[in-house]
């Protein structure tokens, strides 16, 4: 663990500004704050029906109904796709509240069905006066938003990792075959955070070689081994316990973290780093080879990153962030080649070529991103 | 003894042709004591072959590595030893300067390919040092066989190494029954050496797996400038040396009283190929790279010191009472003080064997270690590393190799490996 860079805990920053309200199914005191009650969202497999889209600034109550098959997820965006609030893991049939403090400005509302790709956009205006943000104010601003994204990402995180704990113990092969990556995604997308916690992370995301002889080979990979190399999932209940066991505690551990804007930066780097070193090689799942959702997971999870610095980062170098938006572009792009309906095409179905593609967008991409930490110390 | 390599270096009016020219080279290498850079006469000039230790573990690295490491193909004993015996005399020769046979690459008769392969025509010794070793299996296959009858001479040294943790070994391009390392100052001398000694093999053994260095990464000597590796970082400051000859007594040679008697004056030699990624590597910030290493990447200071060769203080804390060394720097996962005092004398290698079909370089370190006995040097080191060090981010182990390397030989009727096989 490195002292100064990433996996020391933060001294936390003080909260300030917009995380107070925002969240998801809150309950009561924000509610009396909204002007004309929740705003409809109706979610389908095809469409994002956003009943109002021009309101006043302060907090805005959104109720998302979900009347796909598919299971959603609502997102509000401002500028190069910052998280302003969002709501994961909408099971059809099923109706979420998203409460989100916006300052004046224009935003846009997402829906993603089968919960991949840019989503289903739309624009939203929020009417009222702000000042701008101060360059203090931005970079702490930038801890706040991430933590939100944190928070709603570890949500989603338990739900599924309990849900594939649950088909593995049920002896489900293919639904939780089905549920791996989809888990998984929600784990690769905030994994600076979990690996600020050393021990818990091998336990649950160890490879096989990492573990040492005579220690015990446990976690997501463990049972992606059983489910793929033999099938047998029969002794694989207490392992999926304890992954269950582990994933509850550095879900407490990270969203009671706070990263400082220098952390962002570097787990921003370090995500794609991830990928390089592990997702373009195969090796992270090399049972299962659902190493794109990883992948994807990783770029996302980036991005978010990189998005809760953005305020920052366009104050202090914008042109920075212009390129950052292309090559995030050019990856996703490359990226979606490989989209194989709600998913992705498995590993060893990539040719050399795609491989190297995929390689050099990651590399074209992780260069300005090693700036931004230099810039934001800056 | 015909015409030799070194008959470019009389024309050039370098040195005298002959024994001569080479012992004076020879001489130079040894002579370098103050210069911090080799001089090119001292690179140039040839290392002596026999002597109580093999040359090529304390000489001053070389900066150039072909390493080769080869199966026995042949079940016969005595043609094993007699290709040994043929290949002590060829190495003997080629390490002063001469065609690696005596007839030479273009003195034989038209009708018999040469017994030189003649690409080091012209070119001088170049501090070419051979050093043999020889791996677990030569002693038993994996069945468990005795192949030539030495099993019962095994060292408990020569165990099989342990799998460390994250460990991504290609099985293709480890171990091997015997090793021979070639480091000269010129890369083609290098290769030439090996080359040669791979076909009078032919036969009785085959090329197993081969490695190229260049740029050495560690220091043997004290008059030698600490060089870096490709992460950039000086390598070797803290290495066991030449000059500490109480510490490589205790470290590096093994005895017989260590349980060989075969062994007395010789050491183990660990290969591992690390592969780095440096390209994400490159992308890190410069603090964090010194985090990682523990050392100012431009002084090669530990952090919190102020020069290269300080001692290791890892009581001296940064400027927010945090210890300046972390507790996870490469330079204290690996420091003695760490390891129940094991230390060992480090010649490895930079590799870049050209680049890995994703628009990456396939680069990294030939790490290259003796020691008196692996298993109580090498490995608690390496196990406390492959367990804590944050450079494992960056690096991967494709490789792993152990090999016995006999104690020199003494002198003309003397040949590698004499005291296992007699």
């Amino acid at each position: 663990m490195r002292s100064r860079y990433l996996a020391t805990v933060a001294v936390a920053l003080l909260a300030g500004g917009l995380a107070a309200c925002s969240g998801s199914d809150d309950k009561g005191a924000d509610a009396a704050a909204d002007k004309g009650g929740p705003i409809a969202v109706n979610a389908s497999d095809t469409g994002c029906e956003v009943g109002v889209t021009d309101v006043d600034a302060g907090t805005v109550q959104f109720k998302i109904t979900n009347k796909g098959a598919k299971v959603t997820e609502f997102y509000v965006y401002a500028a190069g796709d910052r998280v302003m609030g969002e709501v994961e893991n909408i099971v059809p049939g099923l109706s979420r509240d998203l409460h989100v403090e916006l300052p004046a400005g224009t935003y846009e509302t997402a829906c993603k069905p089968g919960m991949i790709g840019k989503g289903i956009r739309g624009p939203l205006k929020v009417n009222g006066s702000a000042a701008p943000l101060t360059e203090d104010a931005a970079l702490k601003d930038a801890t706040d938003s991430y933590s939100r994204y944190v928070k709603s990402q570890t949500d989603a995180l338990l739900t599924k990792t309990q849900e594939f704990v649950d088909a593995v113990k049920a002896g489900d092969v293919a639904k939780a075959k089905t549920l791996f990556p989809v888990a998984r995604t929600y784990w690769e997308r905030i994994e600076p955070v979990a690996e600020i916690f050393g021990d818990l992370d091998p336990k649950i995301d160890g490879r096989e070689e990492v573990v040492e002889e005579g220690m015990k080979f446990t976690g997501f990979h463990a049972i992606e081994r059983d489910l793929w190399k033999t099938g047998d999932i029969s002794k694989s209940g207490p392992m999926a316990d304890e992954l269950m066991v582990n994933v509850k505690e550095i879900v407490a551990k990270a969203n009671a973290e706070k990263l400082s804007p220098l952390q962002l930066a570097n787990g921003a780097k370090e995500l794609l780093d991830e990928v390089a070193t592990g997702k373009i090689t195969g090796e992270e799942d090399r049972y299962s080879h659902t190493d794109l959702w990883d992948f994807n997971a990783n770029v996302e999870g980036s991005k978010a990153a990189i998005s809760a610095l953005r305020p920052a980062l366009e104050q202090r170098n914008a042109d920075l962030v212009k390129q950052l938006d292309t090559e995030f572009a050019n990856v996703d792009s490359a990226l979606s080649k490989h989209r194989n309906g709600d998913g992705w095409k498995f590993h060893n179905e990539l040719s050399q070529d795609d491989l190297k593609a995929l390689s050099d967008a990651i590399n074209a991409l992780a260069e300005p991103i090693s700036k931004v930490a230099a810039v934001v110390a800056g | 003894m015909g015409i030799t390599r070194r008959k470019a270096m009389t024309i050039a009016g370098v040195g005298v042709a002959g024994i001569a020219g080479a012992a004076a080279g020879a001489t130079a290498v040894l002579a370098a004591d103050s210069e911090p850079t080799v001089p090119v006469s001292a690179a140039s000039g040839a290392v002596p072959f026999h002597g109580d230790h093999q040359a090529g573990i304390v000489t001053p690295a070389q900066d150039r590595l072909h390493f080769v490491a080869f199966d026995v193909v042949t079940k016969d004993r005595d043609r094993l030893v007699s290709m040994l015996q043929d290949w002590t005399a060829a190495a003997a020769r080629m390490t002063q300067g001469q065609d690696a046979g005596t007839i030479g690459a273009v003195n034989g008769i038209p009708e018999a390919p040469p017994d030189d392969t003649g690409e080091a025509l012209d070119l001088p010794p170049a501090g070419l040092t051979l050093t043999i070793g020889f791996g677990p299996t030569l002693f038993r296959d994996a069945s468990g066989v005795d192949r030539f009858g030495i099993a019962a001479k095994r060292p408990a040294a020569l165990e099989e190494l342990p799998k460390f943790p994250a460990d991504a070994l290609q099985p293709e391009i480890s171990g091997g029954d015997l090793c021979v390392q070639a480091c000269a100052n010129d890369p083609q001398v290098a290769v030439h050496a090996i080359r040669n000694l791979a076909r009078i093999g032919m036969g009785v053994v085959s090329v197993r797996w081969s490695q190229l260095g260049f740029g050495r990464t560690s220091s043997t000597s004290r008059d030698q400038v600490t060089p870096r590796n490709l992460f950039g970082f000086k390598d070797g400051t803290a290495n066991l040396k030449a000059e500490d000859t109480a510490l490589l007594d205790e470290h590096l040679w093994a005895r017989a009283a260590d349980g060989a008697s075969w062994m007395d004056g010789g050491s183990y030699l660990v290969a591992r190929k690390i592969r780095m990624t440096i390209e994400t590597w490159d992308r890190t910030s410069l603090g964090e790279q010194e985090e990682i290493v523990g050392r100012a990447k431009g002084s090669g200071a530990p952090l919190g010191h102020q020069n290269e060769f300080d001692e290791l203080d890892f009581t001296i804390k940064g400027p927010e009472g945090e210890p300046a060394i972390a507790d996870v720097a490469h330079v204290k996962l690996a420091h003695h003080s760490q390891n129940s005092g094991a230390r060992i004398l480090r010649r490895g290698y930079n590799f870049v064997d050209g680049s890995d079909g994703l628009g990456r370089l396939n680069a990294g370190l030939f790490f290259i270690s003796f020691q008196r006995d692996a298993h109580k040097q090498f490995v608690p080191i390496q196990l406390n590393l492959a367990r804590h060090d944050v450079m494992n981010e960056y690096i991967r182990h494709v490789s792993s190799a152990l090999f016995a390397c006999p104690p020199g030989v003494k002198d003309g009727g003397d040949y590698w490996g004499r005291e296992l096989f007699s």
